[in-house]
């Protein structure tokens, strides 16, 4: 189980290589990556957050998708910091027996990381800078669980 | 009581600084923040629109008429947009 907040990109992959999947036991992997999406006038996306509380908030998105499903491994790695359009934000491992667990506990954790998880989007584009307000809906998903 | 405030996002824009120590007498959230509007414009215009703040009280997300007991740390932002 391992939650990971950094600057530099990661490769799906070898995230995906680190998950320990108890030998027999995991029958599926879901793997979910954001990346960084725009028109062409968006040049990049600064992502700032709090350091002190975004480990903690994202160990415990972690840890309530634990307790709801049976699952092996998850991994969470997420970015902060200056990032150009297309390039990977974030991304979610779950490892678990079955593939309902995996996909329900992957798009769990991904509506609780998108209002729970202390980031703040800046895009830079052509036409200055602007902070990305919430988008309400996020906020919304979170009653389907 | 001393305590201490960050700000992020536009909230640390428009108040002009990430961080800051301050001496209240603040019991709740609430009360703070009407301290802090009371101090200068910046805050006052920051704090306008309390639907876009959220708060965090020693890295935990909190409620406004939460209490400031104990609390060493408190951390005001816009909704979150992660993922």
């Amino acid at each position: 189980m391992t939650v990971l907040v950094q600057e530099k990109n990661f490769n799906l992959a070898d995230e995906i290589n680190q998950l320990k999947t108890a030998d027999g036991a995991t029958g599926a992997i879901i793997s979910f990556i954001g990346i960084v999406r725009g028109d062409k006038s968006l040049k990049a996306l600064e992502l700032e957050h709090y350091p002190k509380m975004t480990f903690t908030a994202l160990e415990e998105i972690k840890n309530k998708a634990l307790k709801k499903w049976n699952l092996i491994d998850v991994r969470i790695v997420h970015r902060f910091g200056h990032l150009s359009l297309g390039e990977q934000i974030m991304m979610v491992a779950v490892a678990a027996p079955h593939r309902r667990e995996a996909f329900e506990a992957a798009d769990y954790i991904m509506d609780f990381l998108k209002s729970r998880a202390p980031f703040w989007k800046k895009e830079h584009g052509d036409n200055g800078s602007v902070w990305v307000n919430a988008n309400p809906e996020d906020e919304k998903s979170l009653a389907r669980w | 009581m001393k305590i201490k405030i960050l700000y992020f996002a536009w909230l640390r824009e428009r108040i002009g600084k990430s961080s800051e120590v301050i001496e209240t007498e603040a019991k709740t959230v609430e009360q703070l923040i009407k301290d802090l509007r009371s101090k200068e414009e910046r805050y006052d215009f920051a704090f306008s629109d309390l639907s876009s703040v959220r708060v965090a009280l020693d890295q935990t997300l909190s409620t406004f008429d939460s209490s400031l007991k104990n609390v060493n740390e408190v951390a005001f932002f816009p909704p979150m947009t992660g993922g």
